[in-house]
């Protein structure tokens, strides 16, 4: 196991012959592959023929549900990332991480009632729910090191006991975020919706502050496989994912890593919280279902895998979307059914060691 | 392996003799449950119908549904979160092929039909997510089977032809039959204590049986258990498959007991409920589940009055749960039966000593 590393660093410089070798080896897949990509770009791109419309509905509707899907999983990834990196390390699923990302929302909304400022309350909410989950780590996970299963179970009676107690102080209302007002309004994109008659074309306008959060997801995401890619702490966090003894017993302080990552993952379900505050809203019961988002997310993707998170938060924001689009009645239901499928081909997730 | 099955042979010999001797040794070594199941039968003589039917009735049958829980995660180490889904499944269809107010979906078939088919495809449902979550070991469990659950709660909320949306089935009474109208209080009332108990024997039973046996060493050591040659994911399934008979049966009764079923009969909530229940009581034993569910539907019906009574805000009553199930899981891993168990021994030592 220990080699893994010099092996990805190694992979990393040969990346473009593999690619190369890859396609030698399998010239049919990637001839398939390539249509697929030129066919989506072609379907994202250009104008859609009028018979095509007449099938598919009108273009817009097409291309919306793309964009509210990549959006809305960037706003998953924020959220499964941290469990999946909190997995990863400390092998328990942190089933409060939903009331986490609630928790934040609240408190990102009174962070704005109070100073007036959006960007101050992404500081507050990761503070918060950082100092919850160093809280957690420190006062009960630390006492029962190695039962995952206990440990899975006292995050359950947490949840509980959180989502009680933020009924109890927010009520059960839903809350909205205000947006704030550089980021309010549409924002035009190069992307052609239709051509209309008298020649003029028409661009797609979407929601610029959905196109920033997301764009400060993918900027997340990007620092988060840096940081553990490319600097020593990340470099503990990949050799603990992989041995933890080991690591310990290389005299690497592990308690002191688990914390912070359990506090990492529970300051981006809290950011997450406000981004999900004010693409939606948030109210009682927001904490199971992102729960049980992060959850499919990383069944998906891969439990433990960061860029697994990403695929799998694109794949179930954009078929959770798409569902709304065209399959009304079982938009929700869908996500589980490639759910099913992946467990059922794949049972460790798409980008998932096993 | 070896070990267990030699004390549990002996056990079973035991059992067998004939005589007085090993008979009055069998009751009073089980004389909590003898005793415990003759209060039950004599309870309808001084119980009123809420008690019987809203509070024991109740908390026989989420037992069933923890029981089968427990079976899973005591003696097969499989969390598994979708056994409600399956008690769940098996109300919708005996609403489905029975007795509804809904005669647009309803097909109002004789119980004898619809009770079987429901049961039917409540265990292939439950034997089908067994054999998805099977290939998989502990916290991924868990993970899988609520991602199932949740998925089931979502399809019986937004499908309408099969399921009813939003609003579920109403008026799903129990049937009449050997010239008994099973809806009635008291015979509704045995009706579940029997089941409950069948359910009860057929899981210690099962757990001293061969199959029960390997599926404790499948849970020990999976890897040991391949290598002496016992199929470990048949083993795995076949343990989904006879949970799911019991979530099933229990399933089936809830509906009768309440006359309704919804979406948010199976909402995770419910889902996450019956673990609670299964941990409270205590996972090592079958009785467990009972008492946890007796425990849970006791704090369910009177939290509210006796919370009010102490002065403290009523609807707090799910805080009260989270922190007795976080009390429990820190405690006492063993949930209440850990709790008994540790008392009666250090009341054995203590007496023991005081002899001496």
């Amino acid at each position: 196991m220990a080699t893994t590393y010099s092996d990805e660093e190694i992979k990393g410089v040969k990346r473009g012959d593999a690619l190369g070798r890859w396609i030698g080896r399998h010239p049919i897949a990637a001839l398939v592959i390539a249509v697929v990509v030129i066919f989506a770009l072609w379907l994202v791109l250009a104008p859609w023929p009028a018979g095509f419309e007449n099938i598919f509905g009108k273009k817009w509707l097409f291309v919306n549900a793309l964009f509210n899907g990549i959006t809305l999983g960037g706003l998953y990834f924020l959220v499964a990332s941290g469990f999946t990196l909190i997995f990863g390390l400390m092998r328990y699923v942190n089933l409060a991480h939903g009331s986490l990302y609630l928790f934040g929302g609240y408190m990102g909304y009174e962070a704005t009632q109070w100073t007036g400022s959006w960007l101050f309350s992404f500081v507050v909410a990761f503070a918060c729910c950082a100092v919850v989950g160093v809280a957690m780590q420190v006062l009960i996970f630390r006492r029962m090191e190695g039962e995952d299963l206990r440990q899975t179970m006292v995050t359950l009676g947490l949840s509980i006991i959180f989502s009680d107690l933020m009924v109890w102080v927010w009520g059960g209302d839903a809350i909205q975020i205000d947006t704030p007002d550089q980021l309010l309004g549409p924002m035009p994109t190069p992307i052609i919706v239709s051509v209309k008659s008298s020649g003029e074309v028409v661009f797609l306008q979407y929601a610029r502050v959905r196109l920033v959060i997301f764009a400060a997801a993918v900027l997340i995401g990007v620092g988060m496989w840096l940081a553990l890619h490319r600097t020593r702490i990340g470099v503990m966090i990949r050799a603990g994912v992989d041995d933890r003894d080991m690591l310990s017993v290389l005299g690497y302080r592990v308690q002191l890593l688990f914390v912070v990552v359990f506090a990492f993952g529970a300051g981006l379900a809290g950011m997450a919280g406000i981004v999900g505050g004010t693409f939606q809203s948030i109210s009682l019961g927001e904490d199971s279902n992102f729960l049980l988002a992060s959850l499919v997310v990383v069944i998906v993707g891969g439990l433990g895998s960061i860029p697994g998170a990403a695929l799998g938060a694109l794949i179930i924001g954009l078929s959770e979307q798409f569902g709304v689009v065209y399959f009304q009645n079982y938009s929700t239901v869908l996500a589980f059914v490639i759910m099913v499928i992946v467990l059922a081909i794949r049972p460790q997730g798409l980008l998932g060691r096993g | 392996m070896a070990l267990l099955q030699t004390t549990d042979t002996s056990a079973l010999g035991a059992q067998g003799l004939q005589g007085n001797g090993a008979l009055s040794r069998w009751a009073s070594q089980h004389a909590a449950i003898l005793i415990l199941g003759l209060l039950l039968v004599i309870l309808p003589a001084a119980a009123g119908e809420f008690i019987l039917v809203q509070v024991v009735g109740w908390s026989l049958i989420l037992g069933m549904i923890a029981l089968s829980l427990m079976f899973l995660a005591g003696y097969g180490g499989m969390v598994s979160l979708a056994q409600m889904t399956v008690a769940g499944v098996a109300g919708y269809m005996i609403a489905v092929f029975g007795t509804s107010s809904l005669p647009a979906i309803s097909l109002f078939w004789p119980w004898w039909v619809a009770a079987p088919i429901a049961i039917a495809i409540a265990v292939a449902f439950g034997t089908l997510a067994g054999a998805l979550s099977a290939r998989t070991e502990g916290i991924y469990t868990i993970m899988i089977t609520l991602a199932l659950a949740s998925a089931f709660f979502y399809l019986t909320l937004q499908n309408w032809p099969i399921f009813n949306g939003f609003n579920g089935f109403t008026t799903i009474p129990a049937p009449h039959f050997l010239g008994v109208n099973w809806k009635a209080p008291v015979p509704l009332y045995y009706m579940i204590l029997f089941f409950a108990a069948l359910s009860y024997a057929a899981v210690v039973y099962i757990s001293r049986t061969p199959f029960g046996l390997a599926l404790q060493g499948v849970r020990d050591n999976p890897r040991r258990m391949e290598a002496i040659g016992y199929n470990v994911t048949a083993h795995r399934i076949a343990a989904y498959a006879f949970a799911a008979l019991i979530a099933a049966i229990g399933g089936i009764l809830l509906v009768w007991q309440n006359n309704q079923i919804s979406p948010f009969s199976v909402g995770v909530n419910v889902v996450i409920n019956i673990l609670i229940i299964a941990v409270i009581g205590g996972l090592s034993h079958p009785i467990g589940p009972f008492i946890g569910a007796i425990i849970y539907v006791i704090l369910r019906t009177f939290a509210l009055d006796s919370l009010v009574a102490v002065g403290l805000d009523g609807r707090r009553f799910q805080t009260l749960i989270g922190l007795g199930f976080l009390v429990i899981v820190l405690f006492s891993p063993d949930g209440v039966i850990g709790l008994w168990r540790r008392w009666s021994a250090r009341a054995l030592s203590s007496r023991s000593s005081n002899n001496r």
